[in-house]
């Protein structure tokens, strides 16, 4: 078998090529992004770099994980990550006005950002042990374990993340066979439920979404950053104005312009033609990720595949509908394209997931 | 479960999950749909707006403003002139302690209460953001120790600015103007004449005189510089220039010198003067005593300083040549006389018999003559020569006052003059139909009788009477009187001469206008009433004396001057044109509470007329008379 290869490059064999050419490209144009955003910092550019070099370490890592034994990871990180969110609500620490951080004296830390991974492995790893005997039961179990830390990072509070959290669960649901008559009626009920959510919302939390209805009524405050990226996207037309030529860009009207608001910068610089191209890459590595859901050997394979597929484009979706302006600005990052290391190696460490779901058909047959 | 069965169901499942993937993948491609609409939107469809809001964000417009045009008397002497000087400005918005900063500036560099109360006011005045100036024409040293101390006081800039130097002092604050800093009202004023983008630099605007009147000539148009700027408004680059173009300089027909003169003639007396050229109508002299410091109004006038100014019973702040208003009195006689004349209402040689008094049919009131007994038998001539009011109170019963409200107006009674200066007053030249409006009231015969001389509703402006007189010197010639002679362009430094503006011809009899001439030479022969003001002239004048009553005399009593406190006593009234063959120079002098015409008012128009003819000075005038006002 291909286990008495010898050598560093036995470690790449578990690497999707397809995958990896589609992120290794859109890594490239953030590269270049990322170049004209900051500024041609080097300090920027450099700790991209590293960021990327390390999480594509991490992919190669993750690639090399068998399936069977990242399921077994499932329940313990589940239920870390829930007792340290129960931990969050008790003792967390206050900042910005919402508990979402414990503090261990080295390092703060948010357990909704385990979650994230977390909850899709639990739910892949329930779904999977129950494998050909699915009922209403196991859904009810799953919609549980879903409303669980959806509730708790929701009254934190932190509206996003528990959204994005819950459409990871919800997607893991869907693909395990979640019964369309309990969709829609779970749709139902939660658009019933917008007013009354509406009441609940903080101040702030209203101020997006009213910000989103109308950004000129406060076009200093809230509204800046919405007009000063849909001003950059708009006037960079069709061709875009050139790398490092956009105006909005290097003249600092974009803020977070290497973070949550890269893609201004991109539009602006590579136009509606660039746009319509990494929306494409991102369509492709959605689709490549399905195709390996669809030839995955085993059912948490399956799920754990086109979930994170999913996910990755519900995260760029996000993204680009709050930077031009038609989804409520929440800190979502664009994914492979964001300056920011948590995010980034999360992002490959789910690719490299998909990786050793594609490479490890025959290791795990049952 | 059998293994057959749950086969089948894992069957069932994977066909289930195909599904669902189909499913997610038409769900992620809806996603994808609706992100390339919104970026088509935005950047295809709405492409040309967002362009357009990001070349606003990027570009701004920096204005220079442009130099102010110089305003310069006939010998090209200069009345009002530009400096550059440093001004310590503070930005209230950016000083978090107003109080601390001041009294920290004030332990820096000396602030004067002056220029704290001035300061406060302004602050008051202005908007948060703008900055106020604190202190004008600070010294190198003063700009040294506030920008070492920069650091210590923050909102306080020190800025180079362009003010405005009035060199020629009180005496022609009138004429001149100031300008002053653009408050509300100007801005409002801008923004609905379109002028407001002109604007953009500057900080002064014409306030009064000539600066006012004057003012879209000596602005001058603002340039701009295109710059790049980055959000926090940092300029990055220059992307173009449009230079400013300064404004045009002005060549008054006035002389400074021929000004100086006619003001030390008043001596202490206050009043107007106004000289006209009769064939152009330029002003040759205006006067308005007394006069005032326009410098203090240049960056804003201390409030004290402006109270003072504004509550003094001499109210220096009006232009009496052309606002103060009085009764013509007897000058009003030679156009009254011409009048008779020109409406056959009489003859040259037509005379009566003055007793000392007129008195209407069916009335025992008496109106009299200022000369008791009365003048004898008196003719046209006479009647001008020694003021006869009983001539001209029968005069005005046979002419109407229809008739005679209709043949002063030809003469500008009643009407502004249209000079090249706001704030005229157009007098009042009474009628049948002002009165019925303005008192719904009937005209009486007895008001007639002292229209006649000059008395009563008739109210005109020294530069009303002066109007008249160029036309009596001119033949009847209506010209606006004006003050500037010429306009230079900034660029090719030519002088273009501004043509006279004549309103219209009065047809005037010459045989009729002669009479009424010989008059008023007559006037200043011996047995005239200005006989003394023409002793030794090198020229003949032609001239009327006149007087307007401050307080009204009782029937029966007697005028007597030295019994009256001064601001009680008459005006004195004079006009005149010289010479008398060639009219060069046509006048009108008021003295308030000056008394007789004859006695102050005619001395002054002598000595003005006697410098502009002959360059003869007074005797008890220094020579550097014109340098007095400098500050």
């Amino acid at each position: 078998m291909a286990r008495i290869e010898r050598g560093p490059m036995r470690w790449l064999r578990h690497l999707d090529p397809i995958l990896l050419m589609l992120v290794l490209a859109v890594l490239a144009i953030s590269v270049a992004v990322m170049t004209s955003a900051s500024g041609q910092s080097t300090a920027r550019i450099s700790g991209h770099l590293i960021n990327i070099g390390l999480a594509l370490t991490v992919m190669v890592v993750m690639a090399n994980v068998p399936p069977h034994l990242l399921s077994k990871a499932g329940p313990p990180l589940y239920a870390a990550g829930v007792v340290l969110l129960i931990g969050v609500a008790l003792f967390g620490e206050i900042r910005n006005g919402s508990r979402r951080w414990l503090d261990f004296g080295v390092i703060a830390f948010q357990p909704s950002e385990l979650l994230k991974l977390a909850l899709p492995l639990m739910l892949a790893w329930y779904f999977q042990r129950n494998e050909a005997v699915l009922g209403s039961r196991h859904f009810a179990i799953g919609g549980a374990l879903l409303l669980v830390p959806f509730l708790l990072i929701l009254r934190q509070p932190d509206l996003g993340t528990a959204l994005m959290i819950g459409a990871s669960g919800f997607y893991l649901l869907f693909f395990a066979g979640l019964p369309w008559k309990a969709i829609l009626v779970g749709g139902a009920l939660a658009g019933a439920s917008l007013p009354l959510a509406w009441r609940f919302m903080h101040d702030y939390q209203q101020q997006r979404v009213l910000t989103l209805l109308d950004p000129a009524s406060d076009p200093l405050g809230a509204g800046y950053h919405i007009i000063q990226s849909t001003i950059a996207i708009g006037s960079g037309g069709l061709f875009g104005k050139g790398w490092m030529e956009g105006t909005q860009n290097q003249l600092d009207f974009i803020p977070e312009r290497t973070t949550d608001f890269i893609f201004a910068v991109f539009g602006e610089e590579f136009g509606y033609v660039g746009a319509i191209l990494l929306t494409a890459l991102y369509l492709a590595i959605v689709a490549r990720g399905l195709t390996i859901a669809a030839r995955a050997p085993t059912q948490f394979g399956r799920l754990m595949a086109a979930t994170l597929s999913l996910n990755l484009f519900t995260y760029a979706f996000v993204n680009i509908g709050m930077v031009s302006g038609i989804l409520p600005v929440v800190g979502v990052p664009l994914p492979l394209m964001s300056y920011g290391g948590t995010a980034l190696v999360a992002l490959l460490l789910g690719v490299g997931i998909l990786m050793s779901v594609a490479t490890h058909r025959q290791l795990n047959k049952t | 479960m059998s293994v057959v069965a749950s086969l089948k169901n894992l069957d069932r499942e994977l066909a289930r999950f195909h599904g669902r993937l189909k499913a997610g993948a038409f769900f992620v491609a809806l996603l994808a749909a609706v992100l390339l609409a919104r970026g088509y939107y935005l950047q295809v469809a709405q492409h040309d707006y967002y362009i357009q809001r990001a070349e606003n964000n990027r570009i701004s417009l920096v204005p220079t403003a442009p130099n102010r045009g110089l305003i310069l008397d006939h010998k090209d002497r200069i009345l009002a002139e530009n400096y550059s000087a440093y001004t310590l400005e503070v930005a209230r918005a950016q000083t978090p302690d107003l109080e601390a900063t001041l009294a920290e500036v004030g332990r820096l560099i000396e602030i004067t209460p002056g220029q704290l109360r001035r300061f406060r006011r302004l602050l008051g005045e202005s908007h948060e953001f703008e900055t106020v100036p604190l202190k004008s024409k600070l010294t190198d040293e003063e700009v040294a120790i506030l920008a070492a101390n920069r650091y210590r006081l923050p909102g306080v800039e020190v800025k180079a600015r362009l003010f405005r130097n009035y060199q020629a002092g009180p005496g022609m604050a009138h004429v001149v103007g100031f300008i002053g800093r653009i408050n509300d009202r100007d801005l409002k004023t801008l923004r609905e004449s379109g002028r407001e983008r002109n604007y953009k630099g500057s900080v002064h605007i014409g306030k009064t005189g000539l600066e006012q009147s004057y003012e879209a000539l000596l602005h001058g148009r603002t340039g701009f510089d295109q710059m790049e700027t980055d959000a926090s408004g940092r300029a990055v680059r220059m992307l173009s220039r449009i230079p400013p173009v300064p404004g045009k300089d002005l060549r008054l027909y006035l002389d400074l010198d021929l000004q100086a003169v006619a003001e030390h003639a008043f001596g202490d007396y206050l009043g107007g003067l106004v000289a006209l050229d009769p064939q152009t109508g330029g002003v040759l002299a205006m006067v308005s005593k007394p006069g005032f410091d326009p410098n203090l109004f240049v960056d804003g006038i201390d409030p004290e300083a402006w109270k003072a100014l504004n509550e003094s019973a001499e109210r220096p702040m009006v232009n009496r040549a052309l606002r103060g208003i009085y009764p013509p009195g007897s000058t009003i006689k030679p156009l009254m006389a011409l009048a008779g004349l020109e409406l056959g209402v009489r003859r040259p040689g037509d005379s009566i018999v003055d007793p000392g008094y007129f008195m209407l049919p069916n009335s025992r009131h008496q109106y009299r003559d200022w000369k008791r007994g009365g003048h004898g038998v008196v003719d046209l001539r006479k009647s001008i020569a020694q003021s006869c009011d009983t001539y001209y109170y029968r005069l005005a019963v046979d002419m109407g006052i229809d008739r005679m409200h209709d043949y002063l107006a030809q003469f500008g009674f009643g009407e502004k003059s249209g000079i090249d200066l706001e704030g005229e007053s157009s007098g009042l030249l009474p009628s049948r139909d002002w009165k019925q409006r303005r008192w719904k009231k009937p005209w009486y015969v007895g008001e007639t009788v002292i229209a006649g001389i000059g008395q009563g509703y008739h109210l005109t402006t020294p530069l009303q009477l002066a109007t008249a007189t160029a036309m009596l010197a001119n033949g009847g010639k209506r010209i606006e009187p004006r003050l500037v002679e010429a306009i230079r362009d900034p660029f090719s430094h030519a002088w273009q001469v501004l043509p006279p503006t004549v309103r219209g011809q009065v047809k005037i009899d010459p045989a009729n206008l002669a009479v009424v001439r010989q008059g008023m030479l007559d006037v200043m022969r011996p047995g005239g009433t200005a006989a003394a003001a023409a002793a030794g002239a090198a020229y003949a004048i032609a001239g009327k004396t006149g007087t307007a009553q401050v307080v009204g005399i009782k029937q029966g009593a007697r005028y007597d001057e030295s019994r009256l406190a001064r601001h009680h006593r008459d005006h004195a009234l004079f006009i005149a044109y010289a010479p008398a063959d060639d009219p060069k120079i046509a006048i009108a002098v008021l003295v308030e509470n000056g008394g007789h015409g004859g006695g102050t008012a005619a001395p002054i128009a002598r000595a003005v007329m006697d410098y502009y003819l002959t360059g003869k000075r007074p005797g008890t005038m220094k020579l550097e008379a014109t340098s007095d006002g400098a500050d």
